[in-house]
């Protein structure tokens, strides 16, 4: 044999976790830059929930959405920053990866990353990064905006911001791994759109991203108490709008163990259904 | 033209675990059943370290269902398939990465740079070619940093042929590679296959220019209604008999023709015979393309109607 030893004997030595590991890393780098360059996503997830929180913040500069226990007005602004950002971890991890996988299903990225030996494991760290990367972006982006343009009183207690560090994290992985299970439903990456958007739109009206959550009949509540959003948002408002009003929260209490079983349960659910349904390419189509 | 590094030779060497170590593909009796329909129907070849293996064939004769069948894209019905020694059904991460796929066509969106995207396959290989000289082998030096969509679909084309070579391959599969390349680019490209061919690397090559086929193949093998019909270095495709010159002239208002191995003895008693200079003369020594016509032709038809009808399905 040659004497010279390649480097890619010295690479096999690394083990398979390392390498996926490593990899996966690397697959984060490339998927935010391919998402920046992306005009339609940057627009429709990363900037929608900030173009939102400004046209409510100022066409309802005049409403009052309630009082603290010290008398201060609760601004549209003010009230609308927690639910922004639940719709945020929704955009940045569902809409934006279920149309994005099924794009790259139609269009033969996948296809060549399963000729590649890029493990598909890496593949997910890839994608799960790009959502999280992107989605605290977008969470600082909304923060700063409310904070600075339209004055939102932050928190200041640690326990707060740890809160919102858990319900945040937990939010985008639930979030992004149910995307990556969505993006097997749509038949083409240009019905993707059109199948995916619609959902994100339901769930961010029946889960008081949009209304008031306390303002919805009952039976509502319970129909998106079902689903993830209306967890993120509880969690959010738990993290950012004054202990009083609890009162309007179902049964009257920000019920954050409550959130972390449902987005934990979804979490699991969705890892089972990826698991079962992806694959990179359909084999005999 | 870049020299690119001959790190595919050693990673060659290396490769053990094959039965036949000469032979990086092999197969036996393969066929693929779809609905109602029989894509490829029972054909074996192997192709021989080293080798360039070209596999002609009209549209909707099977080549693309056996080659995405070695590539490990598509589960065969029946028949034995080898590639590296290794089952592509079962292919893992260390068969891919020696392997090189550039695929038919791809409509990716492009939102990274030629240099980021080599880059990035790069990473992927054990043992990676250097990315700026294969950027310099495909021609893109002035575009290594323009993003992948901004480019022609000629440039793209190259981008995938990049792509496929950066892992320094040990056995290649090109379907289609040069198709939307200009004269130039296809020369270029030429080149390059050849300098990654005096490094050792193995091609399966499907193309529709035959002249292609005949520049760079060592052997062809011409698929026609999922069957091979003839398997044989490029220069004895279809026989000997196809190949014999054919003489063409004029002679009292009537068309002659004449096939004959020596060409220039015919025309020479032709024009003694007449005593003058005939009319329409021509010499044709068949190319690999009328062989070709000739293989395909009848089966060509068919499936020409059949591929219309395919389409119209699709359609619906």
């Amino acid at each position: 044999m040659s004497t010279t030893m390649s480097p890619a004997r010295a690479s096999r030595t690394e083990s398979s976790i390392g390498r996926a590991a490593r990899l996966g890393l690397l697959r984060i780098g490339y998927e935010v830059r391919a998402y920046f360059r992306q005009g339609d996503t940057v627009f429709f997830t990363f900037l929608f929930p900030v173009v939102m929180l400004t046209i409510f913040s100022v066409s309802f500069s005049e409403g009052n959405f309630g009082q603290t226990a010290d008398g201060d007005i609760i601004t549209a602004a003010w009230f609308f920053l927690p639910a922004m950002l639940a719709a945020g971890v929704l955009l940045s991890g569902l809409q934006n990866l279920a149309i994005d996988i099924a794009v790259e299903k139609s269009d033969g990225t996948l296809k060549r990353l399963a000729g590649s030996p890029l493990p598909v494991v890496s593949y997910f760290i890839g994608k799960l990064g790009q959502s999280f990367v992107t989605g605290l972006m977008q969470a600082t982006v909304l923060l700063l905006l409310g904070f600075t343009v339209f004055q939102v009183p932050l928190p200041e207690k640690a326990e707060n911001w740890v809160t919102f560090a858990w319900v945040f994290t937990l939010g985008v992985m639930c979030s992004a791994i149910l995307g990556i299970a969505l993006s097997a439903v749509p038949r083409s990456g240009k019905s993707a759109t059109a199948v995916v958007i619609p959902i994100t739109l339901v769930l961010q009206f029946i889960s008081g991203v949009y209304l008031r959550f306390s303002d919805l009949p009952e039976w509502l509540q319970n129909v998106a108490a079902v689903f993830p959003l209306k967890w993120m948002a509880q969690g959010m408002r738990s993290v950012f709008l004054p202990d009083d009003l609890v009162v309007l929260e179902q049964n009257e209490s920000w019920d954050l163990p409550g959130i972390a079983i449902v987005l934990g349960i979804w979490l699991i659910a969705g890892l089972v259904m990826t698991s079962l349904t992806f694959r990179w390419i359909r084999k005999d189509s | 033209m870049s020299r690119l590094a001959v790190v595919a030779h050693e990673v060659s060497d290396q490769s053990g675990g094959m039965t036949t170590p000469e032979n990086v593909v092999e197969v036996r009796d393969l066929r693929k059943n779809y609905a109602g329909f029989t894509a490829v129907d029972g054909i074996s070849f192997d192709i021989h370290r080293g080798e360039t293996f070209a596999l002609l064939g009209p549209n909707g004769a099977g080549k693309s269902t056996t080659i995405e069948i070695l590539e490990g894209y598509r589960d065969r019905t029946s028949g034995e398939a080898r590639v590296l020694g290794i089952d592509p059904g079962r292919g893992g991460l260390d068969w891919k990465a020696r392997i090189g796929i550039v695929l038919q066509s791809s409509g990716e969106s492009g939102n990274v740079t030629v240099a980021e995207q080599l880059r990035h396959f790069a990473a992927l290989y054990p043992n990676p070619r250097d990315v700026d000289e294969v950027i310099a082998a495909v021609g893109l030096e002035e575009k290594a940093g323009a993003l992948i969509r901004k480019l022609s679909g000629g440039q793209r084309r190259r981008v995938d042929v990049a792509v496929g070579i950066v892992g320094a391959p040990e056995l290649l599969f090109l379907d289609e590679p040069t198709t939307g390349f200009d004269p130039e680019a296809r020369r270029n490209f030429w080149q390059l296959i050849r300098t990654l061919q005096s490094e050792g690397t193995s091609i399966l090559l499907t193309t529709h220019y035959l002249d292609e086929a005949a520049q760079l193949g060592d052997r062809a093998g011409i698929i026609a209604g999922g069957r091979m019909v003839d398997l044989a270095p490029i220069d004895e495709i279809g026989g000997r008999e196809s190949r014999v010159p054919l003489v063409r002239w004029i002679e009292g208002g009537e068309r002659r023709e004449q096939r004959t191995d020596r060409p220039a003895t015919l025309v020479a008693e032709v024009v003694a015979r007449l005593g003058a200079e005939p009319e329409g003369l021509e010499v044709i020594r068949p190319s690999l393309e009328d062989v070709y016509l000739a293989l395909v032709g009848h089966e060509h038809a068919s499936d020409m109607s059949a591929e219309a009808l395919n389409e119209t399905e699709a359609a619906r």
